[in-house]
């Protein structure tokens, strides 16, 4: 079972992949709409990119309202 | 007609195959300019059907099949009737693309929706009037409308009850949730997975294959397998009318045209 530690790193890493920023470069509680000014679409290729990574299914209203990686990798964290 | 390029889609019938791709800025939304041209594309079934064993439907959009129904133009167009026309105005635009789905749902060669990316409301109609969906791993599905206050109204209802069991139906509706294309294959509505962008390819080989059919029996089988809800599809017509123009509808749609965002309904 991952910690919550290593689900927020996975977050971040799978997120600086998807958006071709260098590792390292997201914190966990880095506004990811700010950060890497993203629309609705891109927002849910996100989530699928989440959910096949971990296998888990995250519906869109619960994460709604959820702008950092760490909350985002808590919401990923009660699934897993 | 072999081949047409229209505003919003195009098509090409080549080897016994038609593909038709989707391409219309910035989401595929059906609207009345799609839908205009999926009517020239079901009226040249009669001539093409002899020849044809496949259809493969696609999007040429990045990341999208189609967002689904044109919710923007239907808001304005009813807007702009009087209030005692609007229901006439929504229904004769639900009875046309009604036809459209119900040609592709019974069309006599097999139909094949290759998605990738986001497949919500009228777009995931479109794909359930075909016979198989193939999606990639970047595919989501959902059926956002009861958010806004109304119900599918392309024919989704009485196809999702017809391919899925209840549960699976009240889940897509009643939380309005986009769902993973592992899901949707889970609860066997996407027939096979493809890689990233792999779903066109995926497609096409499948084509191949069903092109070795005998092509009676295959029309035959299709007819048998996969009855029209005829009747449902009529009372879902009714329903949607009825719900779509209360004044709490309109005041929903009008919050959600007023939002510069894609897909406000998700935020």
């Amino acid at each position: 079972m991952r910690t919550l530690e290593q689900t927020t790193q996975e977050v971040l890493d799978l997120a600086a992949k998807h958006f071709q920023l260098p590792a390292g470069s997201l914190s966990p509680g880095d506004d990811f709409f700010k950060k890497l000014g993203i629309d609705s679409l891109q927002t849910l290729e996100m989530l699928s990119r989440l959910e096949n990574h971990f296998g888990v299914e995250l519906p869109d209203y619960e994460v709604q309202g959820v702008s950092d990686f760490k909350t985002l990798a808590e919401r990923i964290q009660s699934r897993l | 007609m072999r081949s047409f390029i229209g505003k919003t889609l195009r098509w090409e019938w080549r080897d016994s195959m038609i593909e038709l791709i989707l391409d219309h800025e910035p989401a595929n939304e059906i609207g009345t300019a799609m839908l205009a041209e999926l009517e020239k594309f079901v009226g040249a079934f009669g001539a093409l059907a002899p020849e044809t064993s496949v259809c493969i439907i696609s999007s040429a959009r990045k990341s999208v099949f189609s967002a689904g129904g044109d919710l923007r133009e239907l808001y304005h167009r009813a807007e702009a009737a009087p209030e005692r026309e609007r229901p006439a105005g929504v229904r004769e635009f639900l009875e046309r693309i009604h036809a459209v789905l119900n040609a592709i749902d019974a069309a006599p060669f097999v139909t094949i929706a290759a998605v990738h990316g986001i497949c919500f409301g009228g777009g995931f109609e479109l794909a359930l009037a075909c016979d198989l969906i193939i999606a990639d791993k970047m595919a989501r599905f959902a059926f956002p409308e009861l958010r806004l206050g109304f119900i599918p109204g392309f024919g989704g209802i009485p196809r999702l009850k017809r391919d899925l069991g209840n549960a699976a139906v009240r889940d897509l509706l009643f939380t309005g949730r986009t769902v993973n294309v592992s899901r949707m294959h889970a609860v066997g509505l996407v027939s096979q997975l493809a890689g990233e962008g792999e779903a066109p390819r995926i497609a096409r080989s499948t084509a191949a294959q069903i092109t070795k059919l005998d092509a009676a029996t295959r029309a035959a089988a299709k007819k048998f397998i996969k009855p029209i809800p005829h009747e449902e599809l009529r009372r879902e017509i009714d329903l949607f009318c009825e719900l779509f123009t209360r004044p709490a509808v309109m005041a929903a749609l009008k919050k959600f045209v007023e939002e510069s965002r894609p897909m406000p309904y998700l935020a």
